[in-house]
């Protein structure tokens, strides 16, 4: 058995690694719970956003923070234009997530094209950063990721719980036709929505660009993770994705901690599974 | 004329080509072809499995590399590890895939929300934790499998030759079984699945069970190419058995020639693995990627169907008039073994009987105990405002929603808390309020699927004239080749009804029939149900047309606020104060 410290240094750990679980899932699970669209290139679009992040890094010393101004913009527009296809066609729920898979694989093969297969790794100079709080380190940047997830997370509940824009979108979500005859104009609230998730993968690959390594293979990886915390923290609920990640980021990480490193990704779906059987009232 | 010489020529051509195919080892070619030849069967197979559960029932599954990987590795520990032969291997490795995948379906098939894409994800989270094990156990170890000092039978003149026709089998064996399942009672049910699964179980289709043994099925064909898989690469590997491309490629294949019809994936495999080749071969493995994933985008996009029903839907309208058999000339609608005739009888033996019948949606007590009693031939009436617990209380004998408290018996057999498919086996069928018809079915098959699943008929004829009978019954005979979306509100109603009686039931529940009908549909479906009646089955009818009610029950029963207020003759209980107060205030009723 690990020493309570070390115990609290790799809980500490998961809540972080948690938080940015909970950016990654905030996207997924708004456009999957409210527009009834399973978007699976919002994982090709947090990579590209790292991978943006990286370039304009590396070769154009822009600071990450300024490579947000592009980012976020740009990605809401192609979140709109993405969710126009999705209106055009008429995809449904099952399609949308062939759609997007095939839209993964082209973001995938073309972020391999340009920057090829081999791992990148964006040195910011303050990566590395952390404080102490007694015996124990806090690494600043995952802390920034964490906070970030947070604040994100409780502004956009906030939204939707306490404006007429985001009840609009709820009642769209759980009945369109009825929401329509109400007068809301659903087709300009889902492209707003849209647009907001593309861009909130947008902020969650800068983060990725800071704190991982980044490989185009690695953007497959987080899929399993974070749809397992959409799942655990309820579709359309931004605010129980993040508490889902930050729970599924630290039982991985005690898990390496107490059994060993190579079991962590069976954790999530372990209690994914759990959950299912189990079915508690709020899944 | 063309259409006879095709039909004749059709498995002379077929067979001849399997022979062709079969025989290709012997002639001595080189070895390239075989392997290549190989590549396009294993996944044939692979695609046409994944349509069985996918493709049929609608349950994407994005698993499939876990049922192929579990295959892969069964035969590589069994020949490596344990020296057992390679061909005995394959069934095990089938029969591997096939228990995993039970285990899985037996998890998530058990969940009423979220079905469709949490199987989705579910089976892809299966993918990776199998993957994690077998990495990090002795199965695999991180270091990979060997499988080249494993001995291979002679099946041809040379190994690749084994291999390809090993290959061969198991993509004619997939085929083959695709093609059974599609023409099965099975398949019809699978399909039911796909259009409305709450309606395929309240039809008696035992919608678990069936998912599960096409999961199974799938799985263990899909195990059975792992096996071979494995022989023909040689060394296998985590990262390369369970990549995403299995279930990207397999699932691309069968949307692409068409998921719902047995030979859409063989053609699709086939298409994209020449494709994938010609790119791979040029050196732009990359660019090959991205352009089959924008193959998929773009079908999916516009040819939903995938290409071999397109392709089916285009000759077909070539020679239509060849093939659609006018109604006129179909088999004659008189069915053996009609349920006798039985006049009302005022008191026969009581046939349903519910007890006190409870059930609540979180704090809404929607029936606080139901007692009452429906007699042999008898018409009972229920009424009641909006929101008094009717459609909860049919939801409640049909089993779709189970039972908080008391008892519900059919006869002698209590029928509460059995799963709906089986409530309709024992002979009560429902109609919906709001038609609810199998869209992707034709009207004919719709009722030929009640009467399959709810009667004891067996043989497809026999089904068939059934089907046909309770057709021309409701006067939907000239709509059977239809589907449901070309009929209009009346028809569907009785597209409804006609399912219903197709299932022979000894009860049937009616909802609202006749709300939304015309004065002269109404006329037209009163005498139809009287006529049913009189053919020995008992009715609940539920309806808030009161002419309708007063003129057709026996009996009426009253609910409100999910209790019964009056129950008797129609007379009786349009007498009951309470009553007139319930649907005309207080004030009407002193």
């Amino acid at each position: 058995m690990p020493s309570l410290t070390l115990l609290a240094q790799s809980l500490i750990a998961g809540l972080m690694i948690g938080g940015l679980y909970g950016l990654l899932a905030l996207g997924l699970s708004l456009s999957w719970g409210l527009l009834r669209l399973v978007n699976l290139a919002h994982f090709a679009l947090a990579f590209l956003g790292a991978y943006l992040t990286y370039q304009l890094g590396t070769v154009l010393h822009i600071p990450p923070l300024a490579a947000l101004l592009v980012i976020v913009p740009g990605f809401f527009v192609f979140g709109v234009a993405l969710h126009w296809l999705f209106m055009r066609f008429q995809v449904t729920e099952l399609a949308s997530l062939l759609v997007t898979f095939g839209i993964t694989v082209i973001i995938e093969s073309m972020i391999q094209y340009f920057w090829t297969a081999d791992f990148r790794r964006y040195d910011s100079g303050y990566g590395n950063a952390s404080f102490h709080v007694g015996p124990l380190f806090v690494p600043t940047l995952e802390l920034g990721a964490c906070l970030t997830a947070a604040a994100l997370a409780f502004a956009t509940w906030s939204w939707l719980r306490w404006t007429y824009v985001g009840k609009a979108l709820r009642a769209s979500a759980e009945d369109p036709g009825m929401a329509a005859a109400f007068g809301i104009d659903h087709r300009r609230l889902s492209f707003l929505l849209s647009g907001m998730c593309a861009a909130y993968a947008g902020i969650a690959g800068t983060f990725i660009a800071l704190i991982s390594t980044l490989a185009p293979a690695e953007i497959w990886s987080w899929i399993g993770v974070i749809f397992a915390v959409v799942i655990i923290g309820r579709l359309g609920n931004p605010v129980g994705a993040l508490i889902a990640g930050l729970a599924i980021g630290a039982s991985e990480s005690l898990t390496m901690a107490v059994v060993a490193p190579a079991w962590a990704p069976v954790v999530s779906f372990s209690v994914l599974i759990a959950l299912l059987l189990w079915q508690p009232r709020w899944l | 004329m063309a259409l006879k010489a095709r039909r004749y020529l059709g498995p002379g051509a077929w067979s001849a080509f399997a022979a062709l195919l079969f025989l290709l080892p012997n002639l001595g070619g080189p070895a390239f072809y075989e392997s290549f030849l190989y590549l396009i069967f294993s996944w044939v197979a692979l695609a046409t499995s994944w349509s069985l559960l996918s493709g049929y029932a609608g349950y994407f599954s994005l698993g499939h590399a876990a049922f192929f990987g579990a295959g892969v590795y069964t035969t590589a520990t069994l020949t490596t590890k344990f020296d057992v032969p390679f061909l005995w291997t394959v069934p095990i490795a089938a029969l591997v895939a096939a228990l995993l995948a039970t285990a899985v379906g037996a998890v998530v098939f058990r969940l009423r929300s979220l079905r469709g894409e949490l199987f989705a994800l579910l089976t892809l989270a299966v993918t990776f934790i199998l993957a994690t094990i077998i990495l990090n156990t002795g199965i695999d170890g991180g270091g990979g499998v060997f499988l080249s000092g494993v001995a291979l039978p002679a099946l041809a003149p040379t190994a690749s030759g084994t291999i390809y026709r090993l290959g061969l089998g198991l993509a004619v064996l997939a085929v083959a079984l695709s093609y059974v399942v599609r023409h099965s009672r099975f398949g019809m049910g699978l399909f039911a699945i796909h259009d409305d699964e709450d309606v395929a179980e309240v039809k008696g289709v035992p919608t678990f069970r069936y998912k599960l043994m096409a999961l199974a099925l799938s799985a263990a064909i899909a195990g059975a190419a792992g096996g071979v898989q494995a022989i023909y690469v040689g060394y296998v590997t985590v990262g390369e058995t369970f990549a995403i491309n299995v279930p990207l490629y397999v699932i691309l294949m069968s949307v692409l020639g068409g998921a719902r019809h047995w030979f859409g994936p063989a053609v699709g495999a086939t298409l994209i693995t020449v494709a994938l080749f010609a790119f791979t071969s040029g050196g732009e493995a990359l660019l090959g990627r991205a352009i089959v994933a924008l193959a998929l985008i773009v079908v999916v996009l516009l040819l939903p169907d995938g290409i071999v029903p397109t392709l089916l839907r285009l000759a077909d309208r070539w020679r239509s008039p060849e093939r659609r058999r006018p109604a006129a000339e179909l088999p004659p609608t008189a069915v053996a073994g009609e349920p006798p005739h039985c006049a009302a009888a005022e008191k026969g033996p009581a046939i349903l009987v519910c007890d006190d019948v409870r059930k609540s949606f979180g704090g809404i007590q929607a029936l606080r105990g139901v007692t009452l009693s429906v007699h042999k031939g008898e018409i009972l009436g229920l009424v009641g405002p909006n929101g008094s617990g009717k459609t909860t209380f049919i939801n409640m004998i049909s089993g779709h929603f189970s039972i908080d408290r008391g008892s519900i018996a059919l006869g002698s057999d209590p029928i509460a808390g059995l799963p709906a498919h089986r409530i309709a086996c024992l002979g009560i069928a429902r109609t919906y309020q709001i038609p609810r018809p199998f869209n992707h079915l034709s009207v004919l098959d719709n009722v030929a699927l009640a009467a399959s699943f709810g009667t004891l008929l067996s043989g497809r004829s026999a089904i068939l004239d059934e089907a046909w009978h309770w057709l021309e019954f409701t006067g939907l005979a000239r709509h059977a080749f239809d589907l449901p979306s070309k009929l209009n509100l009346h028809e569907r109603k009785f597209l409804e009804l006609a399912r219903a009686l197709a299932a022979r039931p000894q009860l049937l529940l009616l909802d609202e029939i006749l709300s939304g009908l015309n004065p002269a549909e109404v006329e037209n479906a009163i005498t139809l149900i009287r006529a049913i009646r009189d053919r020995g089955a008992s009715i609940i009818f539920i309806e808030h047309l009161m002419r309708a009610v007063v003129e057709l029950s026996d009996r009426v029963a009253v609910l409100n606020e999910g209790a019964v207020i009056a129950i008797g003759t129609p007379r009786e209980v349009m007498q009951n104060p309470e009553v007139v107060s319930v649907y005309l205030g207080k004030a009407y009723a002193s």
